[in-house]
């Protein structure tokens, strides 16, 4: 089990966090035209990386605040955590 | 029976309390303090069991949770476990336990032709013998093996135990009491540290229960006790017995299983049997020390032939002799110790050394107590079937290759060592990168991972001295960094004798003509002929050859065959060890018990009840349950003999004739406030919200990203900036993460706060043509008329004193109101619906007239947005808004979701009209066709109709704009029906809507 430090609570197991994908994905903005490839590439497309990955989760059973994890995939060493609204 | 092998003055036993206990049926009694093994011994009982693949008989070959063999099948207070390893099992009054894997039984085995027959059963024979014919699967090879194979029963009984989960965080926790494990638990918490010492068997101390040493001016045994007698008063200490830590995972979380109760005929009223314990550890100190290694020469799973530190145990710790005639085998100083107790307990040990000329302190006091020692000598064969009556030995070339003439001596056990193996599961499970260490021919811990440190016997160093000096150094260096404390504790002075090198030969050659089987894997029964085919087949991976063999696959993990098996394949093929590498240590390290890891997670603990405020009204009033998710919802409620059928058909039918009352607590509620808060909606809904006016509610469709319908429901606008929206019941928590999600990274610039309120407000949806007067006496003060409270309309007021929110809202297609008061005033609420309505014959309902009623209007509910269908298929198209944009609205015009032949929602209605559609059935163009028959939809949901007294069904069909009034058959080969229908429309019942609108 992973030990993950929401960055508003603190140390938690991963029991209380639940996995939300890649954080590098950005939503089109609305009402905006885009080619039908880019928003396949939206909808469905995923990287599936060795290595870093800077990823989405969210404190379920605490703050319910989403934020951002970046994490070895191959090791699960997490390298740092941060607000939804910061950048690594 | 007496105990011919108990020894009287030796031994840490409690001979004041005798235990009577059964083996197969015969009665014999042991101390307490003894292991089932132990006892046993104590008794001469040396047949346990019968081997996996060729059924031979076998003994003991350890002492602990190294044995591969000595396993039974034990009977506890009445419940029966299987795979219980004698060596581990502690003796309790009362204690049955049987052979496994042996029938009829362990005297006369059926199974034993499999040793005559061995030349069908070489490595591999999994896969090729069982193999043709075909056909002899199922009737010959399957029974067979099932008969013949296992470890025991799996009890079928409900297990009536408990068992508990624990949680518990630590700065060092360190596994394993030997003398490594002691020294530096003592060093780190007199540090300040807060220590987890884990011991996996009764006593704690290790090898220094046997072993003659001394540290400072006591014995090690001594100074075990004393230590541990220490560290149990510290408060920054637990000292754990009994308990396994046996998986390492990710960040330093490892698992540990705590047998609390096992040692005892009957667990203690209010204990848990097992305990399983999380442990979040800042670092992991491994002193899980080693384990001998087998030597292999010819019949070497005879019972008789055990490890010498495990003969060495059972006479020091439980004052019981293996055997009156030790034969002693050994390529290292270990085997000498043995003797040395042999003797000086009045036994005459032989040992045979492979050695050709060593010299230490250990070995000249061997000479000095005149023992018996034959240099460069090894054992050929062991001889007797079901018991070592004696052994062909022989004198062996310097280098190893030729035996000189074979002599047979009298001995009634072989105690073998082949020198040590370092337990390194803990530090392989971790990732650490563990190397090879030539000098005592085994891995030891490399590269660590994570927070671990290997100490002691376990990082294979074997003298006393440096072990302590090195715990006790780790002990404080790594206190030292989590509590910046500085108190050193000086390491003892140590007194133990010297042992010279070990011999790197471990594998006897066969003499000639003649073809011995020398065992490797004891437990799956591999020897060294079957490595030999599965090279010579060409398998060289370690881990192919492993799975080949099924070498290590058992459930001791090989931890006495592993080593062996790689040394052979790094012979055979001219490589070293590390080249050939070794397979993957997994978790568990030993068995741990299903129960264990369930823990109190079974039944109705396997996940939390939710129950409605107006549960214990429902229950008084014959309500019959149904989970919905977490939920307890009533199903039906009861009359007399009524049948579910019947139950749900009155209740539907006195929804559309009078007035029905159902609790609808369970949906989900999220209360949206801020001044966003329509612009959120209006992006999260397909429809246009930004214009409902404050009092008015508005039913709307939610999306995923790719188009799929995600959930639907109403949401009302309670002021300017304050909105209640409803979810399905089932996908309430869902719903709130994924506006969470939109708020909180998409769109945060958004203004707007959500949060459940599901468990704030009690809800009663009261639906039929009279509950418009019902609502007129629960309301007095308020207009309820169709212009007063229209259609999707919105009111606060006064339900008898409390407050109430009043929501025009209909799931059923009748005229109906849904009534939310708080959670705490559901109970009252509900009370003055069914007082009041008695007039107009209310009466409530449960889920399944509430779903009779929706499919018969063609409502979509969870079966059609089943998360592979789209506001088409559901015919909800009409809630797609064209002016804005909103989640998923750009995947809606993907070529398969506008194609002219899309699947839709339709109504079926069996021609018969009797007939019931099983749900899941497929609708198909011809009953006959050849298969696979082509499928054009299926059958989402089936009622019977209260409206037209006969079934009807939705379902999803291919084309179902086109479909209307074809004639098909709706076939459920789960059931065997096949049943002619007709498409009609799903708007089966007031397809206009007057009657909400009413
Ligand atoms: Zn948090």
């Amino acid at each position: 089990m992973l030990h993950i430090r929401c960055p508003h609570c603190g140390m938690r197991s991963q029991n209380e966090f639940a996995y939300g994908g890649d954080a590098s994905v950005k939503r089109p903005e609305l009402n905006k035209e885009i080619s039908d490839l880019e928003w396949d590439n939206f909808v469905y497309l995923r990287k599936s990386l060795r290595g870093k990955h800077l990823e989405l989760w969210q404190h379920i059973s605490g703050c319910r605040q989403w934020f951002k994890v970046q994490r070895d995939t191959s090791t699960h060493e997490i390298f740092k955590t941060i607000k939804a609204n910061e950048d690594i | 029976m007496s105990q011919n092998f108990r020894l009287k003055n030796i031994g840490l036993i409690n001979r004041d309390k005798k235990i009577s206990f059964k083996f197969n049926g015969k009665s014999y009694f042991g101390y307490e303090g003894d292991t089932l093994a132990s006892a046993l011994l104590a008794n001469g009982v040396h047949l346990i069991g019968r081997s996996f693949k060729y059924h031979r008989p076998r003994g003991f070959f350890g002492s602990g949770v190294d044995e591969p063999y000595a396993i039974v099948q034990l009977f506890r207070n009445g419940e029966s476990v299987a795979n219980i390893k004698t060596t581990e099992q502690e003796l309790f009054e009362d204690l049955e336990a049987t052979s496994v894997n042996c029938w009829p039984n362990v005297n006369f085995d059926i199974g034993a032709i499999n040793n005559f027959l061995k030349i069908f059963l070489p490595a591999g024979f999994y896969y090729k013998t069982f193999m043709w014919p075909k056909s002899f699967w199922h009737k010959v090879y399957e029974p067979f093996i099932r008969k013949a194979a296992g470890f025991g029963v799996a009890s079928i009984k409900h297990d009536q135990e408990r068992y508990e989960h624990r949680y518990e965080y630590c700065d060092l926790l360190i596994t394993g009491s030997g003398p490594s494990g002691l020294a530096s638990a003592y060093a780190a918490a007199k540090n300040g540290a807060r220590v987890i010492l884990a011991e996996d068997k009764p006593r704690f101390g290790g090898t220094l229960l046997t072993s003659e040493v001394n540290i400072g001016n006591q014995t090690g045994k001594e100074w075990a006790e004393n230590i541990t007698a220490e560290l149990k008063k510290m408060p920054n200490v637990i000292v754990k017995n009994r308990s396994q830590v046996f998986g390492y995972y990710d960040h330093n979380m490892l698992v540990m299983s705590e047998r609390i109760s096992d040692h005892l005929s009957k667990t203690k009223k209010y204990s848990p049997k097992e305990r399983l314990w999380y442990i979040r550890a800042k670092e992991v100190v491994i002193s899980s020390g080693s384990i001998e290694r087998p030597l292999v020469f010819g019949n070497n799973d005879t019972p008789g032939v055990m490890l010498s530190s495990a003969a060495k145990e059972y006479l020091k710790v439980y004052g019981v002799l293996v055997g009156k005639k030790p034969l002693i085998f050994t390529n290292n100083d270990s085997g000498y110790e043995t003797a040395i107790e042999f003797k000086k307990n009045g036994v005459e040990p032989i040992i045979l050394d492979t050695r050709k000329n060593p010299k230490s302190e250990i070995i000249d006091e061997a000479k000095n107590l005149n023992i018996n020692i034959k240099f460069s000598y090894v054992v050929v064969a062991a001889k007797g079937y079901k018991k070592v009556k004696s052994a062909e030995i022989a004198k062996i070339s310097e280098d190893k290759k030729e035996l000189g003439v074979v002599e047979n001596i009298n001995c009634d056990c072989i105690c073998v060592s082949g020198f040590w193996t370092p337990t390194i599961h803990l530090a392989s499970q971790s990732g650490n990168k563990t190397i090879f260490n030539k000098d005592i021919d085994a891995f030891v811990s490399g590269q660590a991972k994570q927070e671990e440190t290997t100490i002691g016997a376990a990082n294979g160093t074997f003298t006393l001295e440096e072990t302590l000096k090195d715990s006790f150094n780790t002990g404080y260096e790594l206190s030292k960094k989590i509590t910046s404390n500085d108190n050193k504790t000086p390491t003892p002075a140590v007194v133990e004798k010297k042992s010279t090198k070990h011999d790197k030969f471990w594998c006897v050659p066969l003499p000639k003509g003649k073809n011995y089987k020398r065992f490797l894997d004891f437990q799956n029964d591999v020897a060294v002929s079957d490595i030999e085919i599965a090279l010579k087949e060409g398998y060289r991976s370690i881990e192919h050859v492993k799975r080949y063999t099924t070498l290590g696959m058992a459930t001791d993990q090989g931890k006495t065959s592993n080593l062996n098996g790689l040394q052979l394949v790094s012979n055979i093929e001219n490589k070293i060890v590390p080249e050939v590498g070794h397979t993957t240590f997994r978790p568990p390290y030993t068995p741990v018990t299903i129960g264990a890891i369930v823990g109190r997670e079974v039944g109705k603990h396997s996940k939390p009840t939710r129950k409605s405020p107006i549960h214990s009204w429902h229950e008084n009033n014959n309500a019959v349950f149904v989970d919905a998710g977490a939920w307890l919802r009533p199903r039906y409620y009861k009359q007399g003999n009524e049948t579910l059928f019947e139950a749900s058909k009155r209740e539907a039918k006195n929804v559309r004739k009078n007035v029905g009352v159902c609790d609808v607590t369970t949906l989900g509620k999220i209360d949206i406030k801020g001044p966003d808060a329509a612009e959120l909606l209006n992006r999260v809904y397909t429809n246009a919200w930004l214009k409902l006016p404050v009092g008015k509610a508005r039913y709307g469709v939610m999306l995923r990203e790719d188009g799929i319908v995600m959930d639907d429901g109403t949401t009302t606008r309670i002021s300017e900036t304050h909105y209640h929206m409803t979810t399905t019941t089932a996908q309430a928590a869902n719903i709130l993460s994924h506006l969470e999600y939109y708020l909180q990274i998409v769109w945060p610039e958004l203004n707007v706060n959500v949060v459940s309120t599901t468990e704030q407000w009690a809800g009663a949806a009261i639906a039929g043509p009279k509950s418009r007067n019902l609502l007129q006496k629960l309301f007095p003060k308020i207009d309820v008329s169709k212009e007063g409270l229209p259609f999707m309309g919105y009111i606060e007021g006064e339900l008898y004193g409390i407050r109430a929110r009043i929501f025009r809202i209909s799931f059923s297609g009748e005229l109906a109101y849904e009534v939310n008061v708080e959670s705490d005033n559901g109970n009252y609420m509900w009370e003055k619906i069914i007082e009041t309505g008695k007039e107009f014959e209310i009466q409530p309902y449960g889920t399944e007239a509430l779903s009779t009623l929706r499919i018969e209007m063609g409502h979509v509910a969870g079966s059609e947005l089943d998360g592979r269908t789209i506001p088409y298929d559901n015919s909800l198209e009409g809630m797609l808004s064209k002016k804005k944009d909103f989640i998923g609205k750009r995947s809606l015009n993907r070529k398969a979701y506008v194609a002219e032949d899309r699947q839709k929602v339709v109504g079926v209605i069996p021609l018969d009209k009797k007939t019931s559609i099983p749900e899941g059935s497929h609708l198909v163009k011809d009953a006959k066709a050849k298969l696979p028959n082509p499928k054009l939809g299926y059958i989402s949901a089936s009622c019977w109709s209260v409206e037209y007294d006969n079934p009807f069904s939705l379902a999803i069909i291919k084309d179902g704009k086109n479909m209307i009034g074809q004639k098909l058959f709706a076939m459920s080969p789960l059931k065997n029906k096949t049943i002619p229908v007709e498409i009609v429309s799903s708007h089966y019942v007031d397809p206009k809507g007057e009657r909400v609108r009413s």
